[in-house]
């Protein structure tokens, strides 16, 4: 009862006013952080919300647990419940105007967040980029798997061409490098071709998609399973082959561009893309060429042309997430992207849920966040991790958020208060 | 000349762990219409458990009275272990398996890859991060015919693997377990309701299809006696290639194919630089794929496929 009440109070909020609590202890945590986790005799403030502290010093677990409290738990609760009316009226207002500038306002007060809550450490903005980076894999990897229903493994493969794309452009053109010489343009440039560059490695890797996706037109399931593996060792052996871009020991120096606000807009600019995608009459008919092939042939459902565009399309964000991964670690090697990736990527996708926009984020989100958590275990975090899946599996076997559509407008509409049920 | 023959027999040698493997992922294929991805690394355990078995056996023989000769104590570390692993597999089938029966396939093929990811580092965790040495119980000798090498270790696997598969057909078509499995390959919806249990056979499937992979792991320790945790994953993933090469739910076809990897990475590695070797191999099996795309003896393509 008195959990259903909290949960109607609460029910009222809308996001902005979520977002809106979240920056409060944000700013809260920049400014006291650091006085409070003295108080509370922590080391330091605690990096992933306490838990690997926690996992660490079990004797820490109550100062962590007032300290997440205090600076997160009960700023977001209280900002958030007691500006519902004031941000419902602002979100009413801001309704009436074009979606974008509501949206935009939004995804301000997001990154504001997000930059705040990991100007803390590097570790946070290191986590931070790597989870966006997983939530391009996951979706792009969601539009064949949930939405087409194959089961492609060559995504590690279009990770490292996009990967090895990128990172040669940006290599050659502004970095000095003992494989390719001096910069040819000067390095200012650099931070504005870079998006060129995370371009022409989705290229290149959605060239590589064609491999895979004439082959579908004949065959699909487990033998398309097959042709992708192969695909995906075939790149990764060639790579290791090409002594021009360094062979096994990998390529470096690739300049620091993809610094936080970079990435966060090319995930949110690949997000707000796939949800189209989805939600158009090509994305539709994904979903009939995974039901029935055949019916949707007899439906005017151009079948080829549909999977053909959906590999590419897959494949080119897969490329370009391959890129911001190159740049954002500054180091890539072949060996990065094999069966260990592929193992991670599927079990985001499957974790979240298929079909779902929501489903890929929450996948990729959590299962980052939760090895980077699980981190003080050391290897008993590769048994809970799969135990985990395992039960997600058997009680949910499409995933969490499974089928389920991305309505931004739902989202960020004001939440008015509910009318009693008669 | 006489370097392609050396060649051949170190391609039958490979070949044969390939065909052990791919025929438990076949067979359960043929089944239950899904990989069970966790095969790899049940091979592995096979392995870990020959070793165990092996070296409990020998010291064993040395603390009594009898003397066990060495290839005695072989023949009963296969047998052992073929049994063990039958109920790892077994374990995984009930476990991993049941539960998702009529789940997307998709599904089961995660939690087969989930279940291996925990084979793995439970043995990490178990046994430490050292590579194990498998016991030497067989003394190498080398016979050299015409200018080929033969070592008797590479001649016994080869051996033992044929009988294997050898007795796995006759099991598969003479007996009534054997004919009820072909059955469930054939449908499986129609044959449970002729009182067929898809239960039974299930976990006989892979509890056969692990006791096969056991014997591929305890093999392989003999001709390479280093083991570490991770050697099932490219173990498994070949086989798996392999077994989608002969056509899904063809044991027949299974074994070739798995003779036919074999081959491939061999001969490639003769002729081109071995580095070669995987972006070769791959890009002729992506060839036989793409003409080919239902494998040897696979049924054409059906629109009747679950998710």
């Amino acid at each position: 009862m008195m959990f259903k009440k909290l949960r109607n109070s609460f029910s009222q909020v809308p996001l902005l006013g979520w977002l809106l609590g979240a920056l409060i202890a944000v700013v809260l945590e920049y400014y006291l952080g650091d006085a409070l986790a003295d108080v509370l005799r922590l080391p330091k403030i605690p990096v992933l919300f306490g838990f690997v502290i926690m996992l660490k010093k079990p004797l820490l677990i109550p100062s962590v647990l007032i300290f997440v409290m205090l600076i997160y738990a009960l700023p977001i609760g209280a900002v958030a419940r007691l500006s519902a009316p004031v941000t419902n009226r602002l979100v009413a207002w801001l309704f009436k105007l074009p979606m974008i500038i509501s949206v935009a306002i939004h995804l301000g007060f997001l990154y504001a967040i997000l930059h705040l809550w990991s100007d803390i450490s590097a570790y946070r903005v290191l986590t931070l980029k790597l989870t966006m980076i997983a939530i391009i894999v996951t979706l792009s990897l969601n539009v064949i798997n949930g939405y087409m229903g194959e089961f492609s493994c060559s995504h590690p493969g279009f990770m490292a061409l996009g990967a090895y794309g990128a990172s040669v452009f940006t290599v050659v053109l502004f970095a000095k490098d003992k494989l390719f010489g001096a910069a040819i343009l000067p390095a200012a440039l650099g931070p504005y071709m870079f998006p060129v560059a995370l371009i022409i490695g989705g290229i290149f890797a959605a060239l590589g998609a064609l491999v895979i996706a004439i082959p579908s037109f004949r065959t699909r399931g487990d033998y398309l399973a097959i042709i992708s593996l192969a695909f995906m060792f075939i790149v990764k052996s060639m790579i290791e082959n090409l002594e021009i871009v360094g062979g096994p020991r990998g390529l470096s120096s690739q300049p620091d561009y993809a610094n936080l606000p970079t990435v966060f807009l090319w995930t949110v600019a690949c997000v707000w893309i796939i949800n189209n995608f989805v939600r158009s009459t090509l994305g539709k008919s994904l979903n009939a060429v995974r039901d029935d092939e055949m019916a949707a042939n007899a439906m005017t459902v151009n079948t080829r042309q549909t999977k053909i565009v959906a590999f590419l399309f897959s494949a080119f964000w897969a490329g370009v997430a391959g890129g911001l991964f190159a740049h954002v670690l500054r180091y890539v090697n072949p060996g990065t992207f094999g069966l260990q990736k592929l193992a991670e990527v599927l079990a985001m996708v499957y974790f979240g849920g298929l079909n779902s926009v929501y489903g890929s984020i929450v996948g990729a989100v959590s299962l980052s966040m939760l090895s980077e958590a699980l981190r003080p275990l050391e290897i008993f975090k590769w048994i809970i991790i799969p135990l985990l899946l395992i039960l997600v599996m058997i009680y949910r076997p499409t995933g969490l958020i499974a089928f389920k559509e991305f309505d931004v407008k739902k989202l960020i509409k004001p939440k008015h208060k509910q009318e009693k049920e008669v | 000349m006489t370097y392609f023959f050396q060649n051949l027999v170190n391609a039958l040698q490979w070949g044969s762990f390939y065909a052990l493997i791919a025929l438990g992922y076949s067979m359960v294929y043929g089944i239950l219409m899904l990989f069970n991805f966790a095969h790899g690394d049940i091979f592995m355990v096979g392995a870990y458990i020959g070793f165990g078995v092996a070296t409990g056996v020998t010291a064993l023989a040395s603390f009594g009275a009898i003397a066990l000769p060495n290839w005695l104590i072989l023949v009963l570390t296969i047998i052992i272990s073929m049994f063990l692993t039958s109920f790892v597999g077994m374990l995984v089938e009930r476990l991993g398996y049941r539960p998702l029966r009529e789940a997307p396939r998709a599904s089961a093929a995660i939690t087969g890859l989930m279940i291996g990811i925990i084979l793995e580092t439970g043995n990490l965790a178990m046994l430490g991060a050292k590579r194990v040495r498998f016991p030497s119980l067989i003394k190498s000798t080398t016979y050299n015919i015409g200018g080929v090498f033969v070592t008797n270790k590479k001649i016994m696997i080869v051996a033992v693997s044929l009988m294997l598969m050898l007795a796995l057909h006759q099991f598969v078509r003479r007996t009534k377990y054997g004919m009820a499995m072909r059955a469930m390959a054939f449908d499986y919806v129609v044959v449970p309701l002729m009182g067929v249990s898809i239960n039974t056979i299930a976990a006989m499937t892979f509890a056969i299809g692990s006791a096969l992979a056991a014997a591929a792991g305890i093999l392989f320790g003999v001709a390479y006696p280093v083991l570490d945790p991770y050697m099932g994953i490219v173990f498994g993933w070949k086989a798996f290639v392999a077994a989608i090469l002969g056509g899904r739910g063809s044991i027949l076809g299974a074994c070739m194919a798995g003779f036919l990897l074999g081959f491939i990475e061999i001969f490639v590695a003769m002729i081109f630089p071995s580095t070669l070797r995987d972006l070769i191999a791959y890009s002729i099996i992506l060839l036989i794929l793409t003409f080919r795309p239902h494998g040897f003896f696979g049924e054409p393509y059906s629109a009747r496929l679950r998710l």
